[in-house]
C-alpha cells in the first residue's frame, strides 16, 4: 500500500500558500560557522578512520561511521563553545543535527528511483509493450515475450476503478461541501477512516461480498471493485479540498441571479474546481495503479492476453512484477525489475501531473481554454 | 425589497406587534446580535431538480456509510465459521494450521506491531526533524523540491518498495544487525543467535515501512510546526533566544499534539501494510523468534493473508478473513484516535476564504 495522501491541502496549494503569516526569516549561515562546520566534518573524518584503519583493525564499518559522526557533534560543540558561549554551541550543535537529517531525506527517493531505473532499463524493449507472456519459458531471453496482457489488465482495471470511484467521490465531495446537513460529519469521519483501510482488507472484502456473496468470478471487474474501494477516500478528500477553496462569493452570486442550487453547482463550482478535480483524479489513479494486495486475491493473474475485463482471470503490471520476482531464474527477475521500472515511471509521471495541474490553484484558466474562449469571443 | 422568490422569511418568526415595526432588511440584519438565539433564516423552496440534487449527493454520501458498514459485516458473516470454532483461543494461540483446528492471531499480532514500532522508532525521529528542517532551516529555495521528495515516496507502491528492500537495502541493513547485535546484545530484543543469521528479519521490514510511512508523519507534523505563533517565536528570537532555542522553547511544545497524532497515522499505516513485507520477511510463528527483530523471521497479519490465501480450504478463508477482521478493527481504531489528536492539535486551522 503506498501510503495515501493525507496533507491534500499541502498537496494542492503547495507549502507556501497557507502560511498566512510571512515566516520568520534568519539570516543567512555566517560562513565562520558553515566554515566551522565544515571543518569539523573532515577533521571528526580524518580521525576516525586513523583511528579504525591505521591504528586498529576494525577497518571501514558501521562503528566508524558512528565514531565518526559522533566526533564531528563534540567538534561542532567545542568550536561554538570556544568561539562564543555554550547556549550557542547547543545552537550549532542543533544545526548540525538538523541539516544532516534534511539532506538525509534526498536520499530514500534517490535510491529507490536510481536502482530500479539501473536493475530494469535493460530489458526495456518494445517487446516488453507488445508481446504477452504465453510463449515465454522459464529461461526465454528477454527479448522474447513482454508484459502487455498485464499493461492491458492494469489499464482495464484502473479505467474501470477510475469510471465507479470518481463520480462516487465527487459526489460525496459535493455532498460534503455543497449540500451538508446533520449527515456530513460522520461521513467525513468514515471517509477519512477508509483511507486508512489496508488494501489487503479491501481485496478480502470485495472476495466476501463479489466473489462468494454474489456468485461473480475472479476477474479484472472483481479487482477494479477492489481499487474503487481503496481510490473513493482519496478522490473524494482531494476534491472536497478544492471544493472548499471555491470562493463562497461566486456561489452567493450565482444563488443571486436566480440560479437553483443545483445549476450553481454543475456551472460555477465544479467548473472553478476543474483542476482540483483533475488532480483528485489522478492522485487517486496514482494512489491504486501499483496495489498489488488486492489483486491477489480478486484476479490472481494470468501468463495470456485477456481483454475481458469481466470474464476469467487477468493479469496485471504488480501481479506480473510479484510472481516474477519470486522466480528463481534471473530472467525472471530482470523482467520483474523492468516491470517495476514501468510502474515506477507511471507513477511519478502521474504523481508529477497532479501537482503541476493542483497547483495552479481553483479558477485558473490554461493556454488551451484561453485560446479556446477567445475564438469564442469570451476573453 | 428585492428578494428572490426562494428566499422568505421563516414562518415561525414572530408577526410584528405594532404596525411600524420596521421590515427594512437592513435594520433586521442590524438587530440581529440582540436576539442571538433567532436568527433570521430563510425559508428555501427548492425546484424538483433541486431536491433530486440534494437528496442523490446526500445518497452518495450515505453510501460510503453503507460500505463502511458493508466491509465490516462481510469480513464479520465470512469469518464466523472459523470464530465459532477457535472461540477466544483465536487470540492467544500462536500456530496458524485452520485445517488442523490450531490456530490464532498471537504471533502475527505480535509481529505486525513489532514491525510497525521499529517503522515508528525510525520514521518519527526523522519525521520531526526533518520536518522542523524544511520548515526553519532549509532555505527558501531547497524547501519546495525537499517536500516534493519526501511526497513522492509516498506515491512509490509498496511491490517497487518490496523489491528495492530486498535486494538493495537488505545487503547494507545486515552488517548494521550485525554491529547492532554485537555491542547493544544485552538488551533483550536486540539479542540474537549469529547461527540463524540476519537477513529477511523484522528490523529490515520495519526499516522499509518507516521509508513507507515517513511522508505522512512527515506532511502533518510540517502542517503543524508551520503553524507556530509566529509572535512567541519572535518572542523568543527578541529576547536573545538562539534558532534551537525557539524551537525547543516554541515549537517543539506547540506541536505536540501533532507529533503524537502524526505517529499514530504513521502507525495505522504501518499496521495495515502488506507486499512489502511480503516480499522481505521469511514468515514465523514462533514468538520467541519474533521478539528477536534482528535475526531472521518476522510476520504480520496482511502477509499471512497475501501468503495463504490462494492455498487455503473454505475454512482456511475463514480463519483468513477472521485476521482481515481483526486488522480491520485494529487500523479503525488507531486512525480514529489519531485523528481526533490531530484535530485538536490543529484546531482554530481553517481554509475558509
Amino acid at each position: 500500500m503506498g501510503a495515501p495522501f493525507v496533507d491534500m491541502e499541502a498537496q494542492i496549494l503547495g507549502e507556501h500558500e497557507h502560511l498566512g503569516h510571512a515566516p520568520v526569516r534568519f539570516r543567512t549561515v555566517e560562513r565562520s560557522d558553515a566554515l566551522a562546520l565544515a571543518g569539523a566534518a573532515v577533521a571528526s573524518f580524518a580521525l576516525a578512520w586513523l583511528v579504525f584503519t591505521r591504528l586498529t583493525a576494525a577497518g571501514w564499518n558501521i562503528g566508524m561511521f558512528v565514531a565518526w559522526y559522533a566526533t564531528f557533534l563534540l567538534m561542532v560543540w567545542l568550536i561554538g563553545k570556544e568561539q562564543y558561549d555554550a547556549v550557542r554551541a547547543r545552537d550549532l550543535v542543533a544545526r548540525a543535527v538538523f541539516w544532516t537529517v534534511g539532506l538525509m531525506l534526498i536520499v530514500p527517493m534517490a535510491a529507490i528511483t536510481v536502482y530500479t531505473i539501473s536493475k530494469g532499463v535493460a530489458a526495456l524493449t518494445p517487446n516488453f509493450f507488445l508481446e504477452d507472456q504465453s510463449r515465454v519459458g522459464p529461461l526465454s531471453p528477454p527479448s522474447v515475450g513482454g508484459a502487455s496482457q498485464a499493461i492491458v489488465g492494469t489499464l482495464e482495471q484502473v479505467g474501470l476503478a477510475t469510471l465507479i470511484s470518481v463520480p462516487l467521490g465527487v459526489a460525496v465531495a459535493v455532498f460534503l461541501n455543497e449540500v451538508g446537513g446533520r449527515l456530513a460529519r460522520p461521513v467525513r469521519m468514515i471517509v477519512d477512516a477508509m483511507s486508512a483501510i489496508p488494501s489487503i482488507v479491501a481485496g478480502l472484502f470485495i472476495f466476501a461480498a463479489f466473489i462468494l456473496a454474489l456468485g461473480g468470478q475472479l476477474s479484472g471487474f472483481a479487482a477494479a471493485l477492489a481499487l474503487a474501494v481503496l481510490m473513493l477516500p482519496t478522490v473524494t478528500r482531494t476534491t472536497e479540498v478544492v471544493l472548499r477553496l471555491v470562493p463562497g462569493g461566486l456561489r452567493e452570486a450565482g444563488l443571486a441571479l436566480g440560479a437553483t442550487e443545483w445549476r450553481t453547482t454543475r456551472h460555477v463550482v465544479l467548473p472553478t474546481a476543474r483542476s482540483g478535480i483533475v488532480t483528485a483524479v489522478i492522485l487517486g489513479v496514482a494512489r491504486v495503479i501499483g496495489e498489488t494486495a488486492p489483486l491477489l486475491l480478486t484476479t490472481l493473474g494470468a501468463t495470456a492476453m485477456n481483454v475481458n475485463p469481466f470474464e476469467g482471470k487477468q493479469s496485471a503490471l504488480p501481479l506480473y512484477v510479484y510472481r516474477l520476482f519470486q522466480l528463481p531464474q534471473e530472467v525472471a527477475i530482470q523482467r520483474a525489475w523492468t516491470g517495476a521500472l514501468v510502474l515506477l515511471m507511471l507513477v511519478l509521471v502521474l504523481f508529477v501531473t497532479a501537482r503541476l495541474i493542483g497547483g495552479r490553484g481553483p479558477g485558473h484558466i490554461g493556454r488551451l481554454r484561453r485560446a479556446r474562449l477567445a475564438r469564442e469571443g469570451l476573453a | 425589497m428585492l428578494l428572490h422568490p426562494d428566499l422568505r422569511s421563516a414562518p415561525d418568526e414572530p408577526e410584528p406587534t405594532e404596525p411600524m415595526q420596521p421590515i427594512d432588511p437592513t435594520i433586521a440584519l442590524e438587530g440581529l446580535h440582540l436576539v442571538p438565539e433567532a436568527p433570521v433564516r430563510p425559508v428555501i423552496r427548492r425546484n424538483t431538480a433541486d431536491r433530486a440534487f440534494r437528496s442523490l449527493a446526500t445518497a452518495a454520501g450515505a453510501l460510503t456509510l453503507v460500505l463502511m458498514a458493508l466491509i465490516g459485516l462481510f469480513l464479520l458473516i465470512r469469518s464466523w465459521d472459523a470464530l465459532r470454532v477457535a472461540g477466544l483461543s483465536f487470540f492467544t494461540t500462536a500456530q496458524w494450521e485452520p485445517d488442523g483446528g490450531v490456530f490464532g492471531i498471537a504471533a502475527v499480532l505480535l509481529g505486525t506491531f513489532l514491525i510497525a514500532f521499529v517503522a515508528l522508532g525510525v520514521a518519527v525521529p526523522v519525521a520531526i526533524i526533518g520536518s522542523i528542517f524544511i520548515t526553519d532551516y532549509a532555505p527558501a529555495r531547497m524547501r519546495t523540491p525537499l517536500i516534493w521528495l519526501v511526497d513522492l515516496l509516498a506515491a512509490v507502491p509498496s511491490l517497487i518498495y518490496g523489491l528495492w528492500g530486498r535486494s538493495f537495502l537488505q545487503p547494507k541493513i545486515i552488517p548494521i544487525s550485525d554491529w547492532i547485535s554485537t555491542h547493544l546484545g544485552f538488551i533483550p530484543i536486540f539479542e540474537s543467535d549469529r547461527a540463524v543469521g540476519f537477513a529477511a528479519s523484522t528490523f529490515i521490514a520495519g526499516i522499509v515501512v518507516a521509508l513507507m510511512v515517513l511522508p505522512i508523519c512527515t506532511a502533518v507534523m510540517r502542517e503543524v510546526f508551520s503553524q507556530a505563533p509566529a509572535g512567541e517565536k519572535e518572542g523568543a528570537l527578541a529576547l536573545g533566544g538562539t534558532r534551537w532555542g525557539v524551537i525547543r522553547t516554541v515549537v517543539l511544545p506547540f506541536g505536540r499534539g501533532g507529533m503524537v497524532g502524526a505517529s499514530m497515522l504513521g502507525l495505522g499505516r504501518a499496521l495495515g501494510e502488506t507486499i512489502a513485507i511480503t516480499l522481505i520477511i521469511s514468515p514465523t510463528f514462533e514468538i520467541s523468534r519474533l521478539t528477536q527483530i534482528l535475526q531472521t523471521g518476522g510476520n504480520s497479519i496482511a502477509s499471512l493473508i497475501a501468503l495463504r490465501f490462494s492455498e487455503s480450504s473454505s475454512f482456511g478463508i475463514s480463519a483468513l478473513m477472521a485476521a482481515g477482521l481483526a486488522l480491520f478493527v485494529l487500523t479503525l481504531l488507531v486512525n480514529a484516535v489519531a485523528s481526533v489528536v490531530v484535530a485538536r492539535s490543529r484546531s482554530g486551522a481553517s481554509t475558509e476564504i
